[in-house]
């Protein structure tokens, strides 16, 4: 009888797609800003997940998440890489600068001073030039979209120059750095040069990076670091949390997201509920009439079922289809949405609530068919 | 002559209080095995209550109704279901058939239903269909059939797991004369046989003469039942 379910169903195309395009529009909705709010929240943390060697930051006390930044005093550093159990301890400097071409193109842009000796700190992938370049003077490297917002249209090429905040500034390598949540530009430079290029307190130490000794994990060193000087150590991966938090709590940005994902949801109810509603109706008769014909309510209810099943697939399949093709062509480097992807957990969450939506959709047209007397083949 | 089919002061109402609506009031009626009876009589009479109750899709408020030895009154609700698809075949008025399906497959449902393999289905369905004349039109669907063509498929699906009763609603309602004297006539010579009866809701008078007895409703009960010789016999 499967069959005969599935004969019906792509028997009348117009709402066979109607229900497939109901579902896949839901699962679009749900997984492509599902990807989009997961990929913007993470790129609140970006720089903290670009320095990969340092598994523990150290920061004021008072500190929310990374952009808060309050300098320590330049002797925390030693302190730090006397507390047991520290591989090795470096500083970062970060704070934000304008920036501007030589033509006069200004813009905004996330400065980082990386330790001048290790340059720990410096993204891991160079598209052009060599970190060690950044010990010639003026140095500075800046990531492809930096670049390429700064000279668009232009082919990447070392040796450009730049003022931060009036100060010369040589291009001598290009990074692939993650895109940073609140500036377009991201510039590296060794630790001693990057404060120059702002005006300072007397204090310039933004984090120490750390790294816990081998065998020691990062999360009991980070507590051996706040207990020893006082200061905030955590994790790389708490701290990564912890401002990704922030932003969950502090912004907007969870119930915008929230909002179109609850309302993807919605629509997709109302579409298949709706579309299923009248293509039952529709076909109300031939329910009647199988019904009549000795089909018992249980196999009824496996053939509405199996229809509303394979919607669900095949409009799951599309939906997430065109959101593997929307992750896979537009957040391509250097654009944009760059870093943007669509976790598993996404889909399969989606998944979920496309069952969810299938079988609430379904749940009114499931007790027309099984509340149905199977006598109405009889009226005329 | 054994009984097909027998009913005892069956009444069965629909709605309550002032809107109540008696649409059987005590029907007393015995269904011969081997013969087709008609039911006949004015619009709203009880026809079609009255095949719906002995086709077991309906309970009545009370009364009895036995098909084949079996009381429906007193069969559970889980072996309705099964009774009816085993037992009842059904031809429509709109026919019925489903629009996605091929007339084999239409005509197969039955079998279907039954849980026969496909292929012992339509083997069947196939036979029955090359008898009543459709064997070009088996693999086309409903909508590319003519309307005498569509009722030959449904009495194909009425007949495929061959059924001790047949039903039929108004089945040459929607057909001209031609072709509702010859769908009567197939019916006649496929589903009468000993040991199983046809019964007939009709207005058409024209199709009286198939008949092995008439019954004639009024009211919500069986007024008169004449005997007659049926001109296809």
């Amino acid at each position: 009888m499967a069959v005969v379910a599935l004969r019906m169903l792509f028997g009348d195309r117009a709402k066979y797609f109607g229900l497939v395009l109901g579902v896949a529009f839901a699962t679009l909705l749900v997984t492509q800003q599902g990807g989009m709010f997961v990929g913007l929240m993470t790129r609140t943390a970006s720089v903290i997940a670009d320095i990969q060697e340092a598994d523990i930051w150290v920061m004021d006390p008072q500190a929310k998440y990374i952009d808060t930044v309050r300098a320590l005093r330049a002797t925390e550093l030693p302190r730090v890489r006397g507390v047991e159990g520290v591989a090795w301890a470096v500083p970062l400097f970060k704070t934000s600068a304008p920036v501007k071409t030589l033509d006069g193109r200004i813009d905004n842009a996330l400065v980082l001073g990386v330790d001048d000796a290790s340059l720990i700190g410096l993204p891991r992938q160079i598209l052009l030039g060599r970190p060690e370049d950044l010990w010639r003077p003026d140095a500075i490297a800046i990531d492809q979209a930096g670049f390429i917002r700064l000279w668009p249209g232009e082919k990447l090429q070392l040796g450009r120059e730049l003022e931060l905040n009036d100060h010369r500034a040589v291009i001598v390598a290009i990074t692939q750095a993650s895109a940073a949540f609140s500036a377009n530009i991201i510039i590296h430079a060794p630790f001693t040069r990057a404060v120059t290029f702002l005006p300072q307190g007397r204090d310039t130490l933004s984090f120490v990076l750390a790294r816990a000794a081998p065998g020691r994990s990062a999360a009991s060193v980070a507590q051996a670091i706040s207990r020893q000087t006082g200061l905030q150590a955590l994790s790389a991966a708490d701290f990564r949390w912890k401002t990704i938090s922030f932003y969950l709590a502090n912004t907007g940005i969870p119930i915008s997201f929230g909002l179109v994902i609850v309302l993807g949801v919605f629509v997709g109810i109302a579409v298949v509920g709706l579309t299923f509603n009248t293509f039952v109706a529709e076909n109300i008769r031939q329910y009647g009439a199988l019904k009549a014909m000795g089909l018992s309510d249980l196999r009824l209810t496996g053939l509405v079922l199996l229809q509303g099943a394979v919607v669900g697939l095949v409009g799951y399949g599309l939906g997430l289809g065109i959101a593997a093709l929307f992750f896979n062509f537009a957040t391509q480097p250097p654009g944009a949405l760059r870093g943007f992807n669509l976790p598993w957990w996404i889909a399969a969450g989606d998944a979920v609530v496309t069952g969810l939506i299938v079988l609430l959709a379904m749940f009114a047209s499931l007790r027309r068919v099984l509340v149905l007397d199977p006598a109405i083949v009889f009226r005329g | 002559m054994s009984l097909a089919v027998t009913c005892r002061d069956v009444v069965k109402g629909f709605g309550s209080g002032d809107a109540r609506v008696m649409a059987l009031r005590g029907v007393t009626l015995d269904v011969r095995a081997g013969e087709m009876t008609l039911l006949v009589g004015p619009s709203g009479c009880g026809k079609t209550t009255l095949i719906s109750a002995i086709a077991a899709m309906l309970t009545p408020d009370s009364g009895d109704i036995t098909v084949f030895g079996e009381n429906l009154r007193k069969m559970p609700r889980r072996k309705v279901t099964a009774f009816r698809g085993g037992t009842v075949g059904f031809v429509f008025q709109q026919y019925n058939l489903l629009p996605a399906l091929t007339c084999v497959e239409n005509a197969s449902i039955p079998l279907r239903v039954l849980g026969r393999p496909a292929g012992e289905a339509n083997r069947r369905a196939t036979e029955l269909l090359d008898r009543l004349g459709l064997a070009e039109h088996r693999h086309r669907f409903p909508a590319e059939l003519s309307g005498g063509q569509q009722q030959r498929v449904a009495i194909a699906r009425a007949l495929v797991h061959d059924p001790r009763l047949v039903v039929c609603d108004e089945p040459t309602a929607s057909l001209d004369a031609a072709n509702g004297q010859a769908a009567m006539a197939l019916l006649r010579e496929l589903a009468i046989k000993p040991g199983r009866a046809v019964i007939v809701v009709t207005h058409d008078e024209r199709i009286f003469r198939f008949a092995d007895r008439i019954a004639h409703m009024a009211d919500g009960h069986i007024e008169t039942v004449s005997d007659l010789e049926a001109a296809a016999a």
